[in-house]
């Protein structure tokens, strides 16, 4: 008994660093979106097809970091049309966020249908647990190099929005753009650089999930990831350290079900994988309230409306 | 009596000008969505150019597929029902301002429960039971399922996007939990589903179509709607909320039972939706539902600009759209997400033409010449 649950442990510890990256990277795109005063809803569509994108290139060029160069690439070229199209006047962001989910989904399962049966070169583990005996051990902390850069983007944000030039200029063109402009700053050039590199961001997380974890390319890959990360962000109230946290509460979330299911107990595990699902919308439940509006998030923002 | 001669041959020529003025304002609403699908249409021939595939032979294919034959017609026919009813779940809140993209939830849900709710009255009770049981399980599904999405925006602040998107996959997890679960229909060697509600309990189809009345229910209900969101005090008190909420509270309209209310609506339509397909196609329960008309609905809705009676003609053009994909991807060797390509690329062509409306003064009966 006690054996199985620290199998039980270590599987969800495991699962929720690997689960939890490729939220990491998304919410912190949307976060950096959000904070120059536009959504993003079609980071979704990224995801996928960043995963696509990643998995194609490792395949062909047998280089899995050139992969995810390659998905990030694409998925800042999403960003740039999305953040280039809503500075045309009455063009939402949420609705054209809607239609990039739709069309960068159809787009990676049209490209994709080559690359379901060949296997790409995957992204190398970092083995942190040589110290260690136990094999359980050893494999719960084989962590992957893109959970530390996620953790250092998050980290560098987080500075970055408190400490530097930059950082106050998106800030300040998310909570009010008249005073941007009257400063002299292009609103929609900083909203259009937010976007592009949140783009980056979330590509280089579905990358993540081709190439590393679940680790190959099919259409069933990404299942409203990049949407919860959104919901992710607001939780988060905007703070890319948090951001980091709950994107691995949720990973652990994530991981329950299938580590539940490694020790033979494989009962409700349908309902393990809505647990997500159901958390996300509890968690937007419980932290958003009606009465006041919430701390740290942008004024500018059509979410908060 | 001379002033209400000369006061009458005054209105008679401002009526036909406003007449006039009318038609210019809603030819902008007809012409350039038309204009965004000729675009995109244009940008997809490119697309197929770049790969080296014929966009004529697409085109026909798409024609002879979607609208060509008899049974084309039928086949397009048949996806047109499931799309009225999730583009009116997404048409209905949106005139509240509410932009629910979830409609594909409701719809597996409600399927589900249909078939459900069928299972203990297949042994004893008359089709004539059955079948109303079934449908008003299935709206009265999808109306919670949409309505706690409305309540939860309105009296919790949760933005409505993405709430119903979240679940969409709850309903879906809920689906395959008891359908591979407990509700498994040992006798089906192939996909899991649910036990068949029986041939007597299936739909028929309109006399002399061969579409089951799902499209009939679908038209009804739009036109229905139609006339409830532009001749009612509810559709006035829908529309003054969706253009702005504080004037709508400081006017003293209920925003929160109108939110409910319209979410629940649009949650019964997507539900109908669900009963059909599983009461005229299917004839159980299972993955099939779960065949994307929630999301096609979406960009029904948006090139109808929301309006219930322009959704039906969209929806019988990307009804076709939908028919004629299995043959385009036998005929020229594309893959079968290339419809989802093209529905994507009109979508996001749709929303950028947004940009030019007020532009030209042909639409403006204010300005002259």
């Amino acid at each position: 008994m006690n054996d199985a649950l620290s199998t039980v442990l270590l599987a969800v510890f495991a699962g929720a660093i690997r689960v939890s990256t490729p939220f990491l990277f998304v919410s912190l795109g949307e976060c950096l979106t959000e904070k120059s005063g536009r959504i993003n809803l079609g980071l979704e569509g990224i995801l996928v097809f960043g995963a696509m994108t990643g998995y194609a290139i490792s395949y062909h060029s047998g280089s899995p970091w050139i992969g995810v160069l390659a998905a990030g690439v694409a998925g800042s070229l999403f960003g740039a049309f999305h953040g280039w199209v809503c500075k045309l006047p009455r063009v939402n962001d949420v609705a054209i966020g809607i239609a990039m989910m739709l069309f960068g989904t159809g787009l990676a399962f049209f490209f994709g249908k080559p690359y379901i049966q060949p296997t790409a070169p995957r992204l190398p583990a970092l083995e942190l647990g040589f110290w260690s005996d136990v094999p359980q051990v050893r494999e719960a902390l084989k962590i992957n190099p893109l959970f530390f850069a996620g953790l250092a983007v998050a980290i560098v944000l987080w500075w970055a929005f408190r400490n530097t030039r930059w950082g106050l200029i998106v800030r300040m063109t998310g909570d009010s753009s008249a005073t941007a402009r009257a400063m002299g700053y292009s609103v929609d050039w900083v909203r259009f650089l937010a976007t592009t590199v949140g783009g980056f961001l979330a590509g280089v997380g579905g990358a993540f999930l081709s190439l590393y974890y679940p680790g190959s390319w099919t259409e069933g890959l990404s299942s409203g990831q990049g949407l919860m990360a959104v919901a992710l962000v607001i939780f988060a109230r905007w703070n890319p350290l948090a951001c980091f946290a709950a994107a691995v509460l949720f990973g652990g979330a994530g991981a329950i079900g299938p580590a539940l299911q490694s020790v033979g107990i494989s009962q409700g595990y349908h309902f393990f994988n809505a647990a997500p699902y159901i958390l996300t919308l509890l968690i937007m439940i419980l932290s958003i309230s009606p009465k006041r509006s919430l701390r740290g998030a942008p004024a500018e923002l059509s979410l908060m409306k | 009596m001379t002033e209400t001669t000369q006061s009458s041959g005054l209105a008679a020529p401002s009526a036909i000008g406003e007449w006039i003025g009318g038609m210019r304002r809603s030819a902008e609403f007809i012409v350039i969505p038309l204009f965004a699908l000729f675009v995109s249409a244009s940008l997809f021939s490119l697309f197929l150019l770049a790969l080296g595939k014929s966009p004529q032979t697409f085109f026909e294919l798409l024609w002879r597929g979607g609208f060509g034959t008899e049974f084309s017609w039928q086949n397009t026919l048949v996806r047109t029902a499931p799309l009225i009813l999730t583009a009116l779940c997404v048409a209905i809140p949106a005139r509240l301002g509410l932009v629910i993209i979830g409609g594909e939830g409701a719809l597996v849900l409600s399927g589900f429960t249909a078939a459900v709710v069928a299972l203990p009255l297949l042994s004893w009770a008359p089709p004539f039971v059955v079948m109303p049981v079934m449908l008003l399980t299935a709206a009265i599904t999808g109306a919670l399922w949409i309505g706690a999405v409305g309540a939860l925006r309105h009296y919790r602040g949760i933005n409505e996007t993405i709430a119903s998107l979240l679940m969409f996959y709850i309903a879906v997890s809920i689906l395959n939990f008891f359908v591979e679960g407990v509700l498994r229909d040992p006798s089906d060697p192939n996909k899991p589903s649910t036990a068949p509600i029986g041939p007597a309990n299936m739909v028929g189809e309109i006399p002399g179509l061969h579409v089951h009345w799902g499209l009939a229910f679908g038209v009804v209900i739009a036109i229905v709607l139609g006339i409830v969101m532009s001749r009612t005090t509810f559709g006035f008190a829908a529309r003054v909320t969706g253009g702005n909420v504080r004037a709508a509270r400081a006017q003293g309209l209920p925003v929160g039972t109108l939110m409910v209310s319209a979410t629940m609506i649009a949650g019964a339509c997507a539900g109908v939706a669900g009963y059909f397909e599983v009461a005229a196609i299917l004839g159980k329960a299972n993955g099939s539902l779960i065949a994307g008309y929630g999301f096609t609905g979406i960009l029904v809705s948006f090139l109808a600009r929301h309006n219930p009676i322009a959704i039906a003609p969209v929806a019988v053009l990307f009804g076709g759209l939908a028919a004629a994909g299995g043959l385009i991807q036998r005929r020229m060797g594309l893959p079968d997400a290339t419809v989802q390509v093209l529905q994507g690329l009109i979508f996001v062509v749709l929303l950028v033409s947004e940009t030019l409306y007020g532009r030209f003064r042909l639409f403006d009966p204010e300005a002259r010449g």
